[in-house]
């Protein structure tokens, strides 16, 4: 059992999360009601991930962070350590291959929430802000916590990306998934299937979690 | 500036819109006009939901909008009743009034909020949430809710649309109570003639985002300012003429109706010979009686063929054909009892009389549909 890569999974999934949660919910905001242009080539951009193959994105991101690229250059200049490979990078990718997981669920939950219920709260004299702590949060928890799970379990689990651009560099890039692959080319049967099982169990507690809330949510 | 409410909306696209709409305090006026003449969109322009291109909105001596200020919906006290009521659904019914209170200091708004529910009778319900409410009662939350500013405009958009026909008889009576004790203006937006005449003491009539006519409901029923806004009022009885001659001496003025002439009140803005709509409210055609003479016999006589003669209840509706005009026909709803004493059934010959004062004559709209 990788306890170190475990704990970087576990970091790196966490810090998605928590990056992604104001990200996501701005996206998902604009995307819900603001009359946008265009709105099927952004949601389309967005939604990419989903059906790209790791590899292309990995691929894209590498060469995007790579010291060749202007941002792979001024991270060198400004930290000097590069991008690519690093815990940093890892994390940058990882925001951007969970953009459609965070920003879905909470898309359909802020859409769910009719325009008049908005108007509502302005007519009856909450600034924005409060009727977005009074009246659309509270609407579109469901949906929120519905898509920083999948965030987490689907960071956990992301493998394509993360050694085609982080490698497999112990406590630096070597996430739990690269560790199952790394022990089963060791032959450590034992290992791998360890964490293996104790992915198998995150993620089926992850995904059940999230049809426990949508249950909830509608008999609601 | 007066304390009331008065809104002028005027743009081109994306809808059309050049209405006006004035009410004042303590007054309610209806909106009325069909499905998508845009009512609604006044309403939100009113509450500041929708900026219109040009115009003006003030209301209680302050300016919400004339282009250059634009008040934003919270800066507005509008009370405003939206068609699905747009409860807050994870809030009770208590916390839903309370949240439209904030301008009370914080330990005032239960208080007020209690208050409000009881003004609507829901006293008891206070920690439901909208869920466990029927219709009637969200709408009755809904307007607590609207009421929560101390609103200086109550916007009712089709507030009764969504209730059962008991319930709807009841949320209007206790509208109408509620006016006494609220003495600020009330813009109902309704498509319902009837609930228009009961409630308003003005109608504005809305078609396609055009006020058309503004007046007392009794006026704007008896008196159409066009043929259209008689179309939209569904009245019966709306006809072509052409202006005959003037009388002034009797006070009349004669006009020719499908080969027939008949005689109005005197009305000098029409000239000879000029085409003009006319309507006439069923109570003033007089079915004359076959055992004794009637009242106003004699003006304007005229003979027809029952058509339709169909027992609605306590009154018949009644068509006769009077001349072979293409829409020569007159509706009127009488008594039962009466058609039945007259012998009124399809195909019988009769007379009736179209008193003068009752015709209403209109700058020619077209032909009668």
């Amino acid at each position: 059992m990788d306890w170190t890569a475990l704990r970087l999974s576990l970091e790196l999934s966490g810090l998605t999360a928590l990056l992604l949660l104001p990200l996501g919910m701005l996206i998902a905001r604009e995307l819900a009601w603001r009359p946008l242009r265009g709105r099927a080539w952004f949601e389309a951009l967005v939604a990419l991930p989903l059906v790209l193959p790791p590899t292309v994105l990995g691929y894209y991101l590498l060469s995007a962070f790579g010291g060749a690229s202007w941002l792979g250059h001024a991270y060198q200049l400004l930290f000097d350590r590069p991008l690519a490979f690093s815990f940093q990078g890892l994390l940058l990718a990882s925001i951007l291959f969970n953009l459609p997981f965070a920003v879905q669920p909470m898309q359909r939950a802020f859409e769910s929430i009719p325009r008049e219920v908005r108007e509502a709260a302005w007519v009856s004299g909450l600034s924005h802000w409060r009727a977005f702590w009074r009246i659309e949060l509270p609407l579109a928890w469901p949906g929120i916590v519905s898509s920083m799970v999948l965030t987490v379990a689907h960071t956990v689990g992301e493998f394509g990306v993360v050694l085609m651009m982080g490698g497999n560099i112990p406590g630096e890039t070597r996430t739990i998934s690269i560790a199952i692959y790394d022990r089963v080319q060791a032959f450590d049967e034992h290992a791998a299937a360890t964490m293996s099982a104790l992915l198998l169990v995150f993620s089926l507690v992850a995904i059940a979690v999230v049809y426990v809330i949508s249950d909830r949510n509608k008999r609601a | 500036m007066s304390e009331g409410l008065f809104a002028r909306l005027e743009q081109r696209s994306p809808i059309p819109l050049e209405a006006e709409l004035r009410c004042d305090a303590g007054e309610l006026a209806a909106l009325v006009g069909p499905s998508g003449s845009g009512k609604s969109t006044v309403l939100r322009c009113i509450a500041g939901l929708y900026r219109p291109r040009a115009g003006e909105v003030r209301c209680g001596g302050s300016m919400w909008f004339d282009g250059a200020i634009d008040l934003p919906p919270q800066q507005r006290r509008c009370g405003f009743v939206f068609q699905s009521y747009a409860l807050f659904p994870h809030l009770s019914a208590l916390k839903n009034v309370m949240l439209a209170a904030g301008h009370l200091p914080s330990q005032q708004r239960e208080a007020r909020g209690r208050e409000l529910l009881d003004l609507v009778n829901l006293c008891g319900l206070e920690g439901r949430r909208p869920a466990q409410l029927s219709g009637g009662q969200q709408q009755r939350v809904a307007l607590a809710r609207a009421l929560a500013r101390d609103p200086q405009v109550l916007l009712l958009d089709e507030p009764f649309a969504a209730v059962d026909r008991v319930t709807r008889r009841k949320l209007q009576r206790e509208l109408a109570l509620m006016r006494e004790r609220v003495r600020i203006p009330i813009v109902l937006v309704t498509h319902d003639l009837d609930e228009a005449r009961m409630l308003a003491d003005s109608i504005t009539i809305l078609h396609h985002g055009r006020t058309l006519q503004r007046g007392a409901p009794a006026e704007v029923m008896a008196r159409p300012g066009s043929a259209e806004v008689a179309r939209l009022l569904d009245l019966g009885n709306l006809f072509e003429a052409k202006i005959l001659e003037h009388l002034p001496e009797r006070n009349r003025t004669t006009l020719e109706w499908g080969g027939l002439v008949l005689e109005a009140m005197h009305a000098p803005a029409f000239a000879v010979g000029e085409r003009a709509s006319w309507v006439i409210a069923p109570e003033y055609v007089i079915l004359h009686r076959r055992d004794r003479p009637s009242r106003g016999e004699r003006e304007n006589p005229i003979e027809g063929v029952v058509r339709v003669c169909a027992v609605l209840g306590e009154t018949t509706s009644v068509v006769i054909e009077v001349c072979d005009q293409p829409g020569g026909a007159l509706a009127m709803n009488i008594a039962t009892h009466h058609a039945r004493r007259n012998r009124l059934a399809p195909g019988e010959k009769v007379t009736v009389s179209l008193l003068a004062e009752g015709i209403h004559l209109m700058p020619w709209g077209g032909a009668p549909r």
